[in-house]
């Protein structure tokens, strides 16, 4: 029978046997777990969806992946074109252009004048990967990191390409990469949800972040990301009301139970059941979750590599140590934006702020969890929804210069989980506004994210309104070349 | 499962023939591989291409039927569907389509694009049951699988759901006393009539249509700024109140500008079309967001009035269902002749144009529902036609500057042709074609709707889909029956009070093994459906049931309560909405409906229990069971200081400890406590009055909860022993849930 019937199956009897209901534990992974005969002997074979089982092995298990909400320069970051250097100020050639459209921001200017980077470039590890000057501690993880330097995307604003990024889509309320995988999944941790959402803010022109960046979509809403933050309260309502004491909740609960078994006893209503698991869930999440998210208990050596600001709740790297712990205790994925990397204008003085906050906490992600032995089975991304222009937006002198929004190429890097570490992938010209070699659209890196958590995108699918949806709609390719 | 005796194309056939072949031999025409179509007979039955003598589907003949004997084969180079396509025909499947083709392979047209027509009643055994017509349809069946229908719930569960049914709210404790003491045959009518015309009535069913509307107090993308749409929605909601038939209902809305004589309350109502999100990031171009509003616009028409999958033919022909790519930009083109842009300028903008200023000289005289509270005028966006402003073309993938042929105003010839001779070529013509007597969806879509927030699902349970993808309907006959009475007069409130005057309406939802095992889904109704509160609901019953609702109507969205930094924390800094500014005194106990819908950051808690994010047209609400749910029943202050003030209230009564919490209990779950739950209650009241005294500093902590002002001379330990009491009471299963 199809995937489509199992789903509904599972639903029936997800009302009967709820016995294991968990956050973020979808109600297929539930199924998986307490009703292994649902997956057996079906007539369908491999084209079937068994959730919760991947489609085949993989190395990675969990994702966190550190967003760059803005679109950092890949200019000023991972590619290194010193011809623009050398082409200061002169007009950008149609021949490169080739009529691409360009934003209402700077369609109106007179001239497109290139600009090179104000930062200096050199190459690190055995690899000879290029990293600007801006990012000293992530240059030093070059040997585990790979870098994608044709990354390219449909949209040219922001709002529609994270939307993009994350979705599949520009528009509509599709489900997330989150919510795919932790419908695809499920959770690891029956006491966390296995989307967990984490937000911070940097000093530069920020663009604002939007819940359906984490939306279940057309899924069950046990798939939306649950934001976390590293304050008292680090999921909303967490904590008990003032005036009262865990022994006194746990009296409460023990009479409302009482209770809602009288209830069932009368209707036979298996939802009831359900409802009582979920208020002990919850009495236990109000133990695990602080112990997850208390960041004092860190020794000493472990904040000095994230930096001193990992302590202060809400910055980047008290994020980036959070998303270590929650992935550590098995949450599917971990998504972290940070805020402030649109530049416009004065790039040259608002970009090394930007760097600063994320350069150090990123690369001692990559090495806390390798020496945990967590990073070949943790896969770490980084990068924006889309690049910058190698022209100047506004005006251009020796020591301010801007730049637009450009989809047509841009940079990220991947850490662990499976993927080849200490190369770089593709080529851009040398004007940096082209891919000349092995492009990578957004819909590529989609299905090679799921590619390297043992999921093929084209099965994952969820039939919503009569049409089978993708995380990658019709299109995608798994980037083979990178994947280890 | 078996194979039925007799297959039918509608019921068995044509949904495995969607669902597995369509895709590549359905109805888009750039996408028939080898040139094959078998959702028409003439595609099915012609020769096969580059073989004269080959058929794809041969009458009476499977052996001969290619079709037939590639789905049959066991070589996956020929096997169909092909492995590539992830898509499998299991064995049963096979079956039906074999014994369809043996059975001469008969099609026939897709059942919800044929008029409905009012079927007789069918005959039962059990007819001393029934109360109306709905219940002949659904005995009929439920006798056919061997099912009885539920005796009649009990009086205050019966009370419970038709007060929450209609009003939103729950029944005040003077009603409960009077319909439980009324023993006339008319008790339950006169109840029905009662809350019918109660003004929260309008409220009430606002609500879905909000959800349908994507109506919020936000722009929606990026900076997503403050707008000011809230005077439509106090039209929706007088509009449910005056009971407006449903004709009128839809035209103003889809037309209200067009309207042969000006008319400004009608001109409001197109506020319908310009929910939809509207960017305000600086940079974008400005042609490619006007064509996503009218693609909006379309898209919403389809789900909300068709019940179809409109946005699928915007990049290609329809894959599933015969709307051409052609057909959506004729419909698309009904949308597209207003004067707006795709950009305005950011900020300060609270309604783009075409907008209608409301002064209080226009409330006063024609408009006196809108609650404004301010002297300004207001400012809403309304829809308004600018005759040959622009040619509409159709979009190559539906990319805004990828300009094909150029289309005139029409609509999909399958569900019903545009009669350009009957209808005006305008928005008003639209909604002329969509109300015609010979339509066959828009009374179904919209009394199947109906249904659904009466029973927790549709008869056809994808309410947004009605094309060949769409669930059957379970019980085509009585959706049948339902639309064509309806049809008569439109009249919503006769609609509502059939539906809940039925005996299978007023059913009592205990269930047992027998039926759990027979019909998990309740899809025969031989019992009612318990359903948990949309999260609107959970609110409202806190605010009534404590005696904190603010019961007026209407006005700007409020902001309650909401933990701190949400906002903050994600928006970008720009424009009026980057800072929560949280409402005082009365506004904090407004009905949900009037919580501020920020689109980019949705009120937590309502998300949580399910609402809808206001992205785009939704006709149904998922309902879910979390963890997160139960943390925001335990912890949010607005259910904590609901049973407070509630706490005081009663504490300050001169009535013993065991009337408190009776009346508490009545006044939350709606009827009176089991002996055994007065006991456990009595008990645990006793238990934390004992607690407290030791622990008077945690009384005083506890009860400090909320801005409502603290009842004068209370008694902390009292207090907050009562609330400990009532706080439970709010977090019992039955008191969030319909049953």
């Amino acid at each position: 029978m199809d995937k489509e019937f199992l789903e509904n199956r599972l639903n029936i009897n997800r009302r009967h046997f709820l016995g294991k209901m968990a956050l973020g534990l979808g109600s297929a992974a539930v199924g998986s777990l307490m009703l292994p005969d649902l997956f057996k002997g079906s007539a369908g074979g491999s084209a079937d969806l068994p959730l919760g089982i991947k489609h085949f092995a993989s190395k990675a298990k969990r994702i966190i992946m550190l967003t760059q909400n803005g679109a950092p320069s890949q200019l000023e970051s991972f590619d290194y074109k010193p011809l623009l250097n050398k082409l200061y100020g002169q007009d950008l050639p149609e021949s490169i252009r080739q009529g691409q459209r360009i934003t209402g921001m700077t369609s109106k200017q007179d001239r497109l004048p290139l600009v090179g980077s104000k930062f200096g470039f050199k190459q690190y590890g055995q690899a000879g990967t290029w990293v600007s000057e801006l990012f000293p501690n992530i240059a030093k993880m070059a040997d585990d990191i790979c870098v994608i330097k044709t990354m390219h995307t449909e949209a040219i604003n922001h709002d529609p390409a994270l939307t993009f990024f994350q979705t599949g889509a520009q528009v509509g309320n599709r489900p997330s990469m989150g919510a795919w995988l932790s419908y695809g999944l499920g959770s690891e941790n029956e006491n966390l949800p296995a989307y967990t959402v984490l937000l911070s803010k940097g000093k530069g022109n920020g663009q604002g972040v939007y819940s359906k960046l984490w939306s279940n979509g057309f899924l069950d809403s046990t798939h939306q990301g649950v934001q976390f933050s590293a304050s008292e309260d680090p999921i909303l309502y967490l904590n008990n009301p003032e005036g009262t004491s865990k022994q006194g909740r746990r009296k409460m609960l023990d009479h409302l139970s009482e209770m809602n078994q009288m209830g069932y006893e009368e209707f036979g209503d298996p939802e009831i059941q359900a409802k009582i698991k979920q208020y002990e869930m919850a009495f236990r999440m109000q133990t695990a979750v602080p112990e997850v998210t208390d960041l004092t208990n860190e020794p000493d050596h472990i904040i000095k590599m994230y930096g001193s600001d990992c302590l202060v709740p809400g910055t980047y790297a008290s994020n980036c140590l959070l998303a270590r712990k929650l992935s550590e205790s098995g949450v599917r994925f971990v998504q972290l934006y940070h805020q402030g990397w649109d530049q416009h204008n004065n790039l040259g003085r608002d970009m090394p702020l930007q760097a600063k906050d994320v350069d150090r906490a990123s690369a001692a992600l990559i090495q806390d969890l390798k020496q945990r032995g967590l990073l070949d089975e943790t896969l770490v991304i980084w990068g924006g929804e889309f690049g910058r222009t190698n022209y100047c937006q506004g005006e251009l002198s020796e020591n301010s210069y801007g730049r637009d929004h450009h989809p047509r190429c841009f940079s990220m890097w991947m850490a662990g989980g499976g993927v080849k570490a200490g190369i770089t992938h593709g080529e851009t010209d040398e004007f940096g506004y082209n891919i000349i070699k092995d492009p990578v659209h957004v819909h590529d890196l989609q299905a090679t994210i799921l590619h390297l958590m043992g999921l093929d995108h084209e099965k994952l699918t969820y039939k919503y309104l009569g049409r089978r949806f993708r995380l990658t709609d019709v299109h995608g390719h798994v980037v083979k070349n990178i994947i280890a | 499962m078996k194979v039925p005796k007799v297959v039918d194309y509608n019921f068995h056939v044509r949904p495995i023939l969607s669902d597995k072949c369509f895709a590549c031999h359905g109805p888009d025409k750039l996408n028939q591989k080898g040139g094959l179509r078998l959702d028409t007979p003439e595609g099915a039955y012609a020769a096969l291409e580059g073989h004269k003598e080959a058929y794809a589907i041969v009458k009476g003949s499977p052996e001969k039927s290619m079709a037939y004997l590639r789905i049959m084969t066991d070589d996956s180079t020929l096997m169909m569907p092909p492995p590539v396509s992830n898509l499998k025909l299991n064995e049963y499947e096979k079956k039906v389509i074999g014994k369809w083709i043996e059975q001469g392979a008969e099609y026939k047209p897709h059942w919800a694009f044929v008029k409905p027509e009012s079927p007789t009643l069918p005959q039962v055994d059990m007819g001393e049951w029934t109360n109306n017509e709905i219940d002949y349809f659904i005995l009929n069946k439920l006798e056919g699988i061997g099912l009885t229908p539920n005796p009649e719930a009990d009086k205050a569960r019966l009370l419970k759901r038709v007060s929450f049914d209609l009003t939103g709210l729950p029944p005040s404790l003077e009603l409960q006393e009077a319909f439980i003491n009324d023993d006339s045959e008319e008790a339950y009518e006169k109840v029905v009539d009662k809350l019918l015309s109660n003004k929260h009535y309008g409220e009430k069913m606002a609500v879905h249509w909000l959800d349908i509307a994507r109506y919020a107090d936000s722009h929606g993308y990026q900076d997503d700024g403050l707008r000011t749409m809230w005077p439509w929605r106090d039209w929706v909601i007088h509009a449910f109140n005056q009971n407006y038939s449903f004709d009128k209902f839809l035209t103003w809305q889809l037309a209200g500008d067009l309207l042969p004589e000006e008319n400004i309350e009608a001109t409001l109502a197109t506020g319908f079309n310009r929910n939809h999100k509207i960017t305000q990031e600086g940079g974008v171009i400005d042609e490619e967001y006007r064509v996503e509003y009218v693609t909006d616009r379309t898209n919403t028409l389809g789900k909300a009035f068709l019940g179809m999958t409109f946005e699928c033919a915007k990049c290609h022909d329809h894959k599933y269902d015969p709307i051409s790519q052609k057909n959506y930009f004729e419909t698309f083109a009904f949308f597209d002749k207003v004067p707006e842009k795709g950009l305005y300028k950011i900020d300060r903008n609270f309604a783009d144009p075409p907008l209608m200023k409301i002064t209080s000289e226009m409330i006063d005289s024609l408009l006196t529902f809108i609650n404004k509270k301010a002297e300004e005028p207001v400012e809403v966006m309304v829809m308004k036609d600018k005759p040959g402003i622009r040619d509409t073309y159709i979009l190559g993938r539906g990319v805004y500057d990828a300009k094909g042929e150029v289309v005139t105003f029409g609509t999909p010839s399958a569900i019903l042709p545009f009669d350009t001779m009957k209808f005006d070529q305008n928005r008003l013509g639209l909604s002329e074609w969509l109300l015609s007597e010979e339509h066959p969806l828009t009374s179904r879509v919209f009394v199947n709707r109906i249904w659904q927030e009466f029973f927790g699902k549709g008869i056809v349970k994808t309410t947004g889909d009605f094309g060949m993808q769409g669930d059957l309907p379970t019980h085509p006959q009585l959706l049948d029956w339902l639309a064509t009475d309806f049809k008569s007069d439109w009249d919503i409130k006769r609609l509502i009070k059939t539906i809940v005057m039925s005996a299978t309406y007023k059913q009592s939802s205990v269930t047992d093994k027998k039926k759990l095992s027979i019909d998990p889904e309740n899809k025969y109704y031989a019992r009612m459906s318990r359903s948990r509160f949309g999260a609107e609901m959970i609110r409202d019953m806190v605010f009534a049931s404590s005696g904190l609702l603010n019961p007026e109507i209407g006005g700007p969205s409020v902001k309650p309560y909401q933990p701190d930094g949400l906002w903050e924390a994600a928006a970008s800094g720009r424009g009026m909405l980057s800072i929560y500014d949280q409402d005082h005194g009365d506004a904090l106990y407004r009905r949900g409906i009037y919580t501020f819908i920020k689109r980019t950051v949705p009120p937590p808690v309502m998300l949580t229990f399910d609402a809808s994010s206001r992205d785009q047209c939704e006709v149904r609400r998922v309902t879910t069971s979390t963890p997160l749910q139960a943390l925001i029943m335990l912890n949010d202050p607005t259910v904590l200081e609901g049973a407070r003030v509630l706490a005081e209230n009663l504490s300050s009564e001169d009535i013993a400890d065991d009337n408190k919490v009776e009346k508490a209990f009545k006044l939350i779950v709606c009827r009176s406590p089991k002996p055994q739950e007065k006991e456990l209650l009595i008990s645990y009241l006793k238990e934390q009055k004992e607690h407290f005294t030791d622990h008077p500093e945690l009384a005083e902590d506890f009860i400090k909860v909320g801005e409502y002002p603290a009842k004068e001379g209370r008694d902390s330990v009292q207090v907050a022993a009562l609330m400990q009491v009532i706080h439970s009471i709010y977090n019992l299963e039955e008191t969030i849930t319909r049953s």
